[in-house]
């Protein structure tokens, strides 16, 4: 009894908080723009008693939104390019992040708390502050530009600033901590002895590193992939803000459809496509970190 | 047909398989190894016997190559190991943590070191299956190492230290892990494996009884020194200072002013007591300071004073330790002194004939005790 109360209590928040708000969404994908408050139709009318009312509600229903988004390339197109993005940023995060977990993993005990609290003091701070921040740095005008022509590497500004550059340099820089983490956590739990047992047994150092400390890391990189990779696809600041008019992602399309549009359907039909795209990875996450405890345990 | 003894120690035509030539290895300023010589000899089972942090692990990761001498050199078949990384070295080690890789099968963990060998499949699919023969693990081949259980996993470390047949295994603590009566077993399988293979094994430990069982030879250290390199029953019978016969077994020791006599010392250990005599080789002057140690062993217990006996002291019981198969009394002599003295319990419990409190003679044989310099 105790212990059907304590799973209720999540699934009921779960229910409130995810369920009934994708419920909301599912429903207005499925109805007409019309020009009214809210901007769609059907509404729900139980004038003529409540079953009438449901029944006159999912008559009206039709898939015409989501018919539209196959005829316009726009927005496949915008998917495309969402996954392209996500996926080159979430391996150059791995790139950076992976040396920096190692670095913190080998560091001396005593540094460690220390280094940890440098990858979260970020989070301090507000992100859409961090990520204006990077317009300063990146604009043509901007610090790295001055730094570049000061010491001379450069001849001319470079333009960085509002080209899909911009946009991977953002999401590095916002996602790393997530990639660093998981990573961290696992290089950390590794048995040092290991290392030293593949040099005995014919290793080089470069050997023994890709076939014992990268498969003993695998979870964490698998963990800090999808981290990075799953917020990054629906990702909208970051390209709203740092990103050009060729940067297309389907967060910038959905706020467009939303708020400039006002065509509330076709974005709810946009956000349960993206959703669905996002189910795969989701679980595919959730079988690993299932996995894991069980290799674990 | 006579066997003949495996002494190589003894054979001047020998050649020793490793030399420790004047080895010192400092960390910062702390002196891990002390300007240490000795050798090991092909198919020798080899072990580094002391006290932790006494510097056996540190000798044994100089073997391996994790660690290079600060000074002096390390010769492994007359050839200076120095320049020689880890992975290049004919000598595996058998970690204390075993360092199994979680992530390969039992099978891939033997085939490890045989793959980076680049041996063809074959070859290798013969080796580890040779292997796990050798150490029982056939059924085991394919589990992971979090699925077998600690001595399993104690094989599965010792089978890939030796598929890739090393001159030399390094065995560091290698029962530790394990509970008393497996490691008992085990030290007996370990002893059968290293005369089946002829690989030269050097086992670290901490465990006297360990040491004494398997090894051909012992080195017993403290502090950065090998005070004493010899056979089990040598260590045993003849240390050469307090601090060996002290580490290895049970020993009552006795120091004070010795004589010349007859064909050892007399020793006078305390105002008003009976001098002690034992035989000795050692050449001491006349008043220096001696130590007797006695094994508790070789001590005799009895009511009335024994005639025939040099060394004869009274004394006073003062604690039974029973242990079964043997008994071990605490006798306190009128100096407060305590000698220990051992008996086999060939009788039942019922027809001890001693108890807390009585007074009793202890006694011992001419060459029962062993006089020590230091």
């Amino acid at each position: 009894m105790r212990r059907a109360i304590l799973i209720l209590v999540p699934y009921l928040w779960l229910l409130a908080l995810f369920l009934v708000p994708f419920a909301i969404v599912l429903k207005i994908s499925l109805s007409d723009y019309n020009l009214s408050i809210p901007p769609y139709t059907p509404q729900m009318d139980f004038s003529n008693g409540w079953w009438q009312g449901v029944k006159d509600l999912f008559a009206a229903f039709d898939f015409e939104n989501f018919i539209f988004l196959t005829e316009d390339d726009l927005y496949w197109k915008a998917y495309l390019s969402s996954l392209q993005i996500a996926t080159i940023s979430t391996l150059l995060t791995l790139m950076v992040g992976y040396p920096i977990a190692y670095g913190m993993a080998r560091a001396p005990e005593q540094w460690r708390p220390t280094l940890m609290m440098l990858v979260i003091l970020p989070f301090w701070t507000s992100f859409l502050i961090r990520v204006y921040a990077w317009k300063g740095i990146l604009s043509t005008e901007g610090y790295l530009n001055q730094v570049l022509l000061g010491i001379g590497v450069i001849g001319e500004p470079l333009t960085i600033l509002n080209t899909n550059v911009a946009v991977y340099i953002g999401i590095v820089y916002t996602y790393l901590p997530f990639m660093i983490l998981p990573i961290y956590a696992a290089l950390d739990k590794m048995d040092g002895s290991l290392l030293e047992a593949a040099e005995d047994l014919g290793c080089s150092r470069l050997s023994a590193f890709w076939l014992v400390t990268v498969p003993l890391s695998r979870n964490g990189i698998i963990a800090g992939s999808f981290l990075v990779f799953i917020p990054a696809v629906g990702e909208f600041v970051i390209p709203a803000l740092l990103g050009g008019s060729e940067t297309l992602m389907i967060g910038k399309v959905l706020y467009e459809e939303f708020f400039n549009n006002r065509d509330w359907p076709v974005a709810s039909a946009v956000a349960v496509i993206l959703l669905l795209i996002l189910v795969i990875p989701i679980v595919l996450f959730q079988r690993n970190q299932q996995k894991q405890r069980e290799s674990d345990g | 047909m006579p066997e003949t003894k495996f002494e190589p120690w003894n054979d001047p035509n020998e050649k020793p398989l490793i030399e420790f030539r004047g080895v010192t290895k400092r960390f910062g300023t702390f002196t891990a190894i002390d300007n240490q010589s000795f050798d090991i000899y092909t198919k020798e089972f080899f072990a580094l016997l002391g006290p932790s942090g006494c510097g056996k692990t540190t000798m044994m990761r100089m073997l391996a190559g994790f660690e290079a001498p600060t000074e002096g050199k390390i010769l492994l078949g007359g050839k200076d190991i120095a320049p020689i990384p880890p992975n290049k070295r004919e000598v595996n080690m058998m970690f204390q943590s075993y360092a199994l890789f979680p992530h390969l099968s039992v099978w891939d963990n033997i085939a490890f070191g045989l793959k980076r060998d680049g041996k063809d499949k074959k070859a290798i699919a013969a080796r580890v299956a040779e292997m796990l023969k050798l150490t029982r693990l056939e059924k085991f081949a394919n589990r992971k190492p979090h699925q077998i259980s600690g001595g399993q996993r104690q094989r599965v470390a010792l089978a890939r230290s030796l598929a890739k047949a090393p001159k030399l295994l390094l065995l560091d603590e290698p029962l530790g892990a394990l509970d008393a009566k497996l490691r008992q077993d085990t030290q007996f399988e370990l002893m059968d494996i290293q005369e089946t293979t002829g690989t030269t094994f050097v086992i670290v430990t901490h465990d006297q009884e360990e040491a004494m069982t398997v090894a051909s030879r012992v080195a017993v250290m403290d502090d950065g020194r090998v005070v004493q390199v010899d056979t089990p029953d040598r260590i045993y019978e003849d240390p050469n200072s307090t601090y060996v016969a002290d580490f290895i077994g049970d020993v009552t020791i006795l120091s004070g002013s010795v004589t010349p006599k007859d064909k050892g010392y007399e020793l006078r250990f305390a105002e008003g007591q009976p001098t002690l005599y034992a035989d000795s080789d050692l050449s001491l002057t006349d008043g220096q300071t001696g130590y007797l140690a006695i094994r508790p062993e070789k001590v005799a217990v009895s009511p009335e004073k024994p005639e025939d006996r040099r060394n004869a002291l009274k004394g006073k019981i003062l604690d039974i330790a029973y242990l079964g198969n043997l008994s071990t009394y605490h006798v306190e002599l009128p100096t407060g002194q305590v000698v220990k003295a051992q008996t086999a319990n060939t009788r039942r419990l019922a027809n001890r004939p001693f108890s807390w409190e009585d007074e009793v003679w202890l006694s011992w044989s001419d060459s029962a005790a062993v006089l020590l310099e230091r």
